[in-house]
């Protein structure tokens, strides 16, 4: 019995030390993702988790600060606003989608679908545009034109 | 040295400014003076070259010299600055850089200019117009941005140095290329509005413009991806491409030139296209135009904000009189450009081209949508937004992958009409090769790594990486295809072997098969881009002996050391590379200390392969324990990147080989006096 319970007690131990090193690499891989949904703010250009600027201002702060905040186990999307009140919109990395930016979004997205309604619209009516009737007989090409046409096919056959 | 610095460009403004002048009188006259006006204006151009030349030459020897009471000098340069970072301070600041595109300029205004009697009309009016663009960039550098300004007050003792991230050997023919690129759409553009100008007849024009503009495409590459390898190199994030607005700059011209070089093929073979092919010069080079505004100009954030300055309207001035001059041209001579054919099915070689040219302007779009919709969002909503790397990533990757499809499709397809049969006898195996190698990478071991064990269903970016390798895996096979199916006709003709006669068969059609090797290097490029799903990194402070894993690589700090020498100090880090028990290389991850411009930078150190690259920073130093924090990335199949450009530069100097004579003509067929087929009673 007594035995048994000891066996509980490490298995209860064994446990705790796995979820708590699960729950340590779920609070890594939260900061890996947030952070690289921001910006250094230093003027640098670069994701807050890539900014290598030798002697930063920002960066180490602002890591330390999102640090903290996952540690107080707050959302994602409650982080990531706390950042944006102290720091101004420029801090995220990509427009949200909402309001105006979404605008950013969709407009990529919908040249390429009227582009490609144009195109296939374009090609269909140019498609189904009637030939020329040749007006009465055909004359037998000789000359210069025959030459023209040999030239024409052998551009358009790339021989 | 100032005085004839100063000098030199006034007088090639003077120079240019005649040689517009000039030009254009001689053009618009009919009477026998024409031509010697005509004549003195393109000597005028010539001579140009050479007084701008002297100009780039006398700021060179001024930085060779320490000549500090040059202001340009005193801020781009220093005493200890080694001798090939002097020589490139003629580009790394903006009157430098603004005095280097002015020679560039006006050195393809002088090989056109001798080259005049390929076609003595259509050259001048290129010329003309190459000497206005000449002037414009001559006005700037006389009155807005003086290489030769002088310092006031004191000479100082040394100069504050050259910004430590262009010392770099790359730097010293990055920008050139890139340069080189930019500037060398104003040939494409001059031969273009001159052939509507003048209404020219013919297509040969477009011949001259299309090997121009495969020449400037191909300088352009190289420096894009010049601009890559240094920011990988240097920059010390780990990354090669981050979608900076001037990295984006110079993305807008490339990808409107390379549509430009498929379309092209549509007016030359079947007359089709010939507003749009216009338009598209005409927009690479004001995107050329606009990406020097966007890097001068500061209107959007950068890292290559070492530029900027407040030039920004001059551009903007220039781009609106280049937009009404084309506008206008273009209204008074559109009848010109009626296309001669139609387009007869949606599954043809045609259509495949304007696909291709859809999806290049709207890659071109949205860098371009993303690169301007901070200033956007300031004006509409009164706040700057970021729109970094994500949102480029999420956009452009379908776009790409689409692309890519069309690669594989495109030249399988046939002028005016493909039979389904055809397209069914072309595609089975290239699809079948493709779809065998996109589940081998699904389905193979964990334990194999990156690029392998992929499983798309995961999550997002690893579809996209199999997408991309199946994809290339599919343009390989067409491409492998089409080269086998001509070398065996060859072959079979003259019973060569199959790999002369490919040889043949691409030196008997350059432009087709130096193309195929072009869109090789494209897929190996995709590949190794592809390989960016997979990358991973660790951070770790590393005393001597201490150990950090990554991969199949553990790094060992050896020891830790300081180096002085005359233009920085540095703080660097020996870090042995085993895999396994085996040592296989030591890297030196550095920081340095530049002394004149007072600028910390980090140096990293590569360990590359063709599987992946092991990338280490040396982030810094822990103030209590003065241990290195030392950053290890490891990136697979960055090498393939590399070697993909390659290969690209290869397929195009093979495109600009004029064509071997065919072997073989087929004989003209007897002509006979046929009886005309009616149409039916």
């Amino acid at each position: 019995m007594v035995l048994s319970l000891k066996r509980g007690c490490l298995l209860g131990l064994l446990c705790f030390t796995i979820f708590a090193f699960l729950g340590a690499g779920d609070e890594d891989a939260r900061f890996s993702t947030v952070g690289h949904k921001m910006m250094c703010v230093c003027g640098c250009n670069q994701v807050l988790l890539e900014c290598n600027h030798v002697g930063c201002r920002y960066s180490d702060r602002m890591r330390g600060e999102l640090s903290s905040a996952l540690s107080r186990a707050e959302s994602d999307d409650l982080v990531l606003q706390s950042f944006v009140q102290e720091y101004g919109p420029t801090v995220l990395i990509a427009p949200t989608n909402a309001g105006f930016n979404r605008v950013a979004w969709i407009m990529p997205y919908l040249a390429l679908v009227l582009g490609l309604t144009t195109v296939v619209l374009v090609v269909r009516a140019w498609k189904l545009r009637p030939l020329r009737a040749h007006a009465g007989a055909v004359a037998p090409v000789t000359g210069v034109e025959f030459e023209r046409f040999r030239e024409q096919a052998r551009k358009e056959t790339e021989v | 040295m100032a005085q004839i610095g100063s000098f030199a460009l006034l007088l090639a403004l003077a120079l240019s400014a005649y040689s517009f002048v000039a030009g254009l009188l001689a053009l618009l006259r009919a009477d026998g003076r024409a031509e010697r006006l005509g004549e003195t204006a393109r000597r005028a151009g010539i001579a140009a070259f050479g007084v701008v030349f002297l100009a780039a030459v006398v700021l060179v020897i001024a930085a060779f010299q320490d000549d500090f009471s040059i202001a340009y000098i005193f801020h781009h340069s220093n005493r200890d600055l080694p001798a090939p970072y002097k020589f490139a301070t003629l580009w790394s600041g903006q009157e430098g850089s603004l005095l280097f595109w002015s020679l560039l300029l006006s050195a393809y205004g002088l090989v056109l200019r001798l080259r005049h009697k390929t076609d003595s009309r259509l050259f001048a009016h290129a010329s003309v117009i190459i000497a206005a663009v000449q002037v414009f960039f001559l006005l700037l550098l006389n009155f807005a941005a003086h290489p030769f300004a002088i310092m006031q007050g004191s000479l100082p003792e040394d100069g504050n140095g050259l910004n430590p991230l262009l010392q770099y050997p790359e730097m010293v023919i990055h920008p050139p290329m890139l340069y080189l690129g930019y500037v060398g759409f104003t040939v494409p553009f001059a031969f273009a509005l001159s052939a509507l100008v003048m209404r020219y007849p013919g297509e040969k024009w477009i011949h001259i413009t299309r090997r121009w503009t495969m020449v400037t495409w191909g300088f352009l590459t190289c420096g894009v991806f010049l601009g890559a390898h240094w920011a990988y190199s240097v920059l010390g994030w780990g990354g090669y491409w981050g979608w900076d607005p001037v990295e984006n700059a110079s993305l807008l011209p490339w990808l409107t030139g390379t549509a430009f070089l498929h379309s092209v093929m549509m007016q030359e073979k079947r007359g089709m296209l010939k507003v749009w092919n216009m338009w598209l010069i005409f927009a690479t080079f004001m995107l050329s135009i606009f990406g020097t505004f966007l890097t001068r100009s500061g209107v959007v954030s950068s890292v290559h904000a070492f530029a900027q300055s407040s030039i920004g309207t001059w551009f903007v001035v220039f781009l609106t009189i280049i937009f009404l001059v084309c506008g206008v041209f273009y209204v008074m001579n559109r009848e010109h450009l009626r296309s001669e054919h139609k387009l007869e099915s949606l599954v043809s070689r045609e259509s495949s081209f304007l696909f291709n040219n859809l999806l290049f302007l709207v890659a071109c779009f949205a860098v371009l949508w993303g690169t301007l919709f901070p200033i956007l969002s300031e004006w509409v909503q009164g706040h700057k937004i970021t729109v970094g790397p994500p949102f480029f990533n999420r956009v452009m990757i379908p776009v790409a992958l689409l692309l890519l499809l069309l690669t594989a499709v495109g030249p399988l397809l046939c002028w005016r009409k493909t039979s389904i049969e055809s397209l069914k006898r072309n595609f089975l195996w290239p699809s079948l090769g493709a779809l065998a190698i996109a589940l081998f990478l699904m389905v193979t071991p964990v334990s194999w790594g990156p690029p392998f064990a992929m499983r798309p269903w995961r999550e997002i970016s690893s579809l996209y990486s199999l997408m991309a390798i199946a994809l290339s895996a599919l343009v390989a096979f067409t491409v492998i295809s089409e080269f086998i199916r001509g070398g065996r006709v060859i072959s079979h003709h003259t019973g060569q072997n199959l790999v002369a006669s490919m040889i043949r068969l691409a030196h008997r059609n350059t432009r087709r098969y130096g193309g195929y090797i072009v869109h090789f290097g494209v897929i190996v490029i995709i590949i190794g881009f592809a390989g960016a799903a997979f990358n991973q990194d660790r951070e770790k402070e590393m005393g001597f002996g201490d150990k950090m894993m990554i991969g199949p690589y553990t790094l060992v700090c050896r020891s830790y050391t300081q180096e002085d020498k005359p233009n920085y100090g540095s703080e660097w880090a020996i870090i042995d590379v085993f895999k396994g028990d085996r040592q296989i290389d030591t890297l030196y991850p550095e920081r340095r200390f530049f002394k004149a411009s007072q600028q910390m930078n980090t140096r990293p150190t590569i360990h590359s392969t063709a599987n992946e690259d092991l990338y280490l920073v040396y982030e810094g130093q822990n103030e209590d324990s003065g241990r290195p924090i030392i950053k290890a990335h490891l990136n697979p199949l960055v090498m393939w990147i590399w070697v993909g450009v390659w290969i690209m530069i290869a397929g195009t100097v093979i495109a600009l080989i004029p064509n071997a004579a065919a072997a073989v003509r087929v004989p003209a067929p007897v002509r006979v006096q046929a009886e005309p087929v009616g149409a039916g009673d």
